[in-house]
C-alpha cells in the first residue's frame, strides 16, 4: 500500500489529539505504529479505518482519498478489515457465527458459500475445534485469532490492528503475533498499533513514531527502534527497551 | 438439602403459621355461601388472564417505543419520554386510572371500560418497560457498536444483529418481573368497574359477608398467574448468566 496523509487534524472536545500530522510512504506492506500512550496511534489507526472522521486534512491510499460522508465510508469499512484490542466478537453468537455475519449480511453471500469460505481459515489457523463455541468459553487469545480471521475472511485490501494483543497475557499475546507474522508471509497488509518492539521489528516494513499528534519520525525498524537521531523517540526507546 | 425439599418445608411452616393466626381469632368459615357464587369468581379469573395478557402485549410495545423516545436525540423527542416515564412512574395508579377513565376517556368519547381499563394499565406497565428497554441497551458496550460498524454492518444492520439480541437478554428476567407485577396491578381496575377477578372477589364478599373465603381464592388466583412467571424468570436469569 501507498499511503499518503497529509495535514490531519483530529479533537475530541478542546483536547487536540492529531494535530496536522502528515506521513507520506514509498509502497509498503506493513506498516506498524508506535509511540507513547495518549500520543494519537488509535486515533490515526480509526480514522485510516474508516472508523471517525478527522476535523481536518486527508488521507489517501494508493492514490485513493478517504471519503467524510458515513455511507461511503461505510462502503470504505467493507473493503478493510479492523480488529480492536478486545471484545471485537459478539457474546451471543458462536465462533462461527461471528464470522458467518459479515459474510452473510454485509457480502451477500449464501449461508452455505460461506461456510466454505471459512472452513480452510479455520482450519489453517488451528482454530476448527473451537467454532462452535460462544466467546465467552474461548481464552482471549483465542478470541483475537477468531476476531483477526473475521476481518480477514472477507478478503480485505489490508487489515488495521488497534493494540490486539494488549490485553492479553505474554502467552496468549505469543500466539496472536504469531498468527500476525503468518499473514503477513501469506501476504496480508496491514497497518498495526502496537506496544511489542520485538515483533514492530520483526514484522515491519516501516515503523512511524507517533507523538504529541503527529509523526515525529519513520522509517526502516531498525533506523527507528534503534538509531533514530530524534530526542524524543531516542529516549522513549532509551526508556522501554532493555 | 434439595431445593425442592427446602422450598416444601418453608411453605408448610409458612402455612402452619397461617393457619395458626386463623385458629386463634375463632373464625366462622362459610365456604358453602362462597361456592354458589364460584362462577362468578372464575368469570373474573377469565377477565384478569385477558386484560392481563392484552396488556402484556401492548405494554410492551408502548415501552419499546417510550425506550427509543428516552434514547432520541433530539431533545424534544427525549422530553416527551422522560415526562412520560416520571409522570407515569411518581404517581399511584389508582389517581391514574381515576383520572384517565373519568376525565380523559370521557373527554374523547372512549367509553367501553375494558379497552381504557387495558390502554391505561398498559400506559402504566409501559413506563416502567421503558426504564428497562432503556437500560439494556445503555448497557450494550461502545465497543461493540463498533464492531458492527468495523464489519461493515448499516446502524439498522447493528441494532437488529447484534445491540437487539443481546439487549433483549439482558432484559428478559427485568421484563418477567414487570409482567408478575403488571397482573398484580390489574386488580386496581376494578375501581373503574371492570368486572375482572378482585371486582368479582368484592361482589361475592358483599353477598355472602363472608371477607375470607372470597378473598383468600383471589389469592390463590393470582398466586397461579405469577408463580409461574417467576420460575420462568429465575430460568432465563440463570440460562443468560454466562454471557454476563
Amino acid at each position: 500500500m501507498n499511503l499518503e496523509i497529509s495535514g490531519l487534524v483530529q479533537r475530541f472536545g478542546a483536547t487536540t489529539v492529531l494535530d496536522s500530522l502528515d506521513l507520506r510512504t514509498a509502497a509498503v506492506r506493513s506498516l506498524v505504529l508506535v509511540g507513547p500512550s495518549g500520543g494519537g496511534k488509535s486515533t490515526l489507526l480509526r480514522i485510516l479505518a474508516g472508523l471517525d472522521v478527522p476535523v481536518a486534512g486527508s488521507v489517501a491510499f494508493d492514490g485513493v482519498t478517504l471519503p467524510r460522508d458515513e455511507p461511503s465510508l461505510r462502503a470504505y469499512r467493507r473493503t478493510v478489515g479492523t480488529v480492536f484490542q478486545a471484545y471485537n466478537l459478539f457474546p451471543h453468537l458462536s465462533a462461527m457465527e461471528n464470522l458467518l455475519l459479515p459474510l452473510v449480511h454485509v457480502h451477500g453471500l449464501s449461508e452455505s458459500e460461506a461456510r466454505a469460505r471459512v472452513r480452510g481459515p479455520l482450519e489453517r489457523f488451528h482454530l476448527a475445534e473451537h467454532a462452535a463455541k460462544r466467546p465467552a468459553e474461548l481464552s482471549g487469545g483465542q478470541k483475537q485469532r477468531i476476531a483477526i480471521l473475521r476481518a480477514l475472511v472477507v478478503q480485505p485490501k489490508r487489515l488495521f490492528l488497534d493494540e490486539p494483543t494488549s490485553a492479553l497475557d505474554p502467552e496468549m499475546t505469543a500466539e496472536v503475533l504469531e498468527m500476525i507474522g503468518e499473514l503477513k508471509d501469506l501476504g496480508t497488509q496491514f497497518v498495526l498499533v502496537t506496544h511489542e518492539m520485538g515483533f514492530a521489528r520483526r514484522a515491519a516494513d516501516l515503523v512511524a513514531f507517533v507523538g504529541d499528534g503527529r509523526v515525529l519520525a519513520h522509517g526502516p525498524p531498525g533506523e527507528i527502534i534503534d538509531r533514530c537521531d530524534v530526542p524524543r523517540v531516542r529516549s522513549f526507546f532509551a526508556r522501554i527497551l532493555p | 438439602m434439595p431445593r425442592w425439599l427446602a422450598h416444601t418445608i418453608v411453605v408448610v411452616l409458612f402455612a402452619a403459621l397461617i393457619a395458626l393466626a386463623f385458629s386463634r381469632v375463632n373464625y366462622a368459615w362459610n365456604w358453602a355461601g362462597v361456592w354458589e357464587y364460584r362462577q362468578k369468581l372464575l368469570q373474573g379469573f377469565g377477565v384478569t388472564v385477558a386484560l392481563s395478557l392484552t396488556s402484556l402485549i401492548v405494554s410492551t410495545l408502548i415501552g419499546m417505543l417510550a425506550a427509543l423516545l428516552l434514547g432520541a436525540k433530539n431533545p424534544l423527542l427525549e422530553a416527551v419520554g422522560r415526562v412520560y416515564v416520571e409522570l407515569i412512574r411518581g404517581t399511584p395508579l389508582l389517581v391514574q386510572l381515576l383520572i384517565g377513565f373519568y376525565v380523559v376517556a370521557s373527554a374523547v368519547g372512549l367509553e367501553n371500560r375494558y379497552v381504557v381499563g387495558v390502554l391505561l394499565l398498559s400506559l402504566f406497565s409501559g413506563a416502567y418497560m421503558a426504564e428497562i428497554f432503556r437500560g439494556g441497551l445503555a448497557a450494550i458496550p461502545q465497543t461493540q457498536r463498533d464492531s458492527a460498524r468495523a464489519i461493515g454492518l448499516t446502524p439498522w444492520q447493528s441494532f437488529r444483529l447484534v445491540i437487539l439480541p443481546q439487549a433483549i437478554r439482558l432484559v428478559l428476567p427485568a421484563v418477567a418481573g414487570q409482567f408478575v407485577s403488571l397482573i398484580k396491578d390489574s386488580s386496581l381496575l376494578s375501581v373503574i368497574a371492570v368486572s375482572e377477578f378482585t371486582l368479582a372477589a368484592q361482589e361475592v364478599n358483599s353477598f355472602t359477608y363472608s371477607t375470607l373465603e372470597s378473598y383468600l381464592p383471589l389469592a390463590a388466583g393470582y398466586l397461579l398467574l405469577t408463580l409461574p412467571l417467576s420460575a420462568v424468570s429465575r430460568l432465563l436469569e440463570r440460562r443468560y448468566r454466562y454471557e454476563a
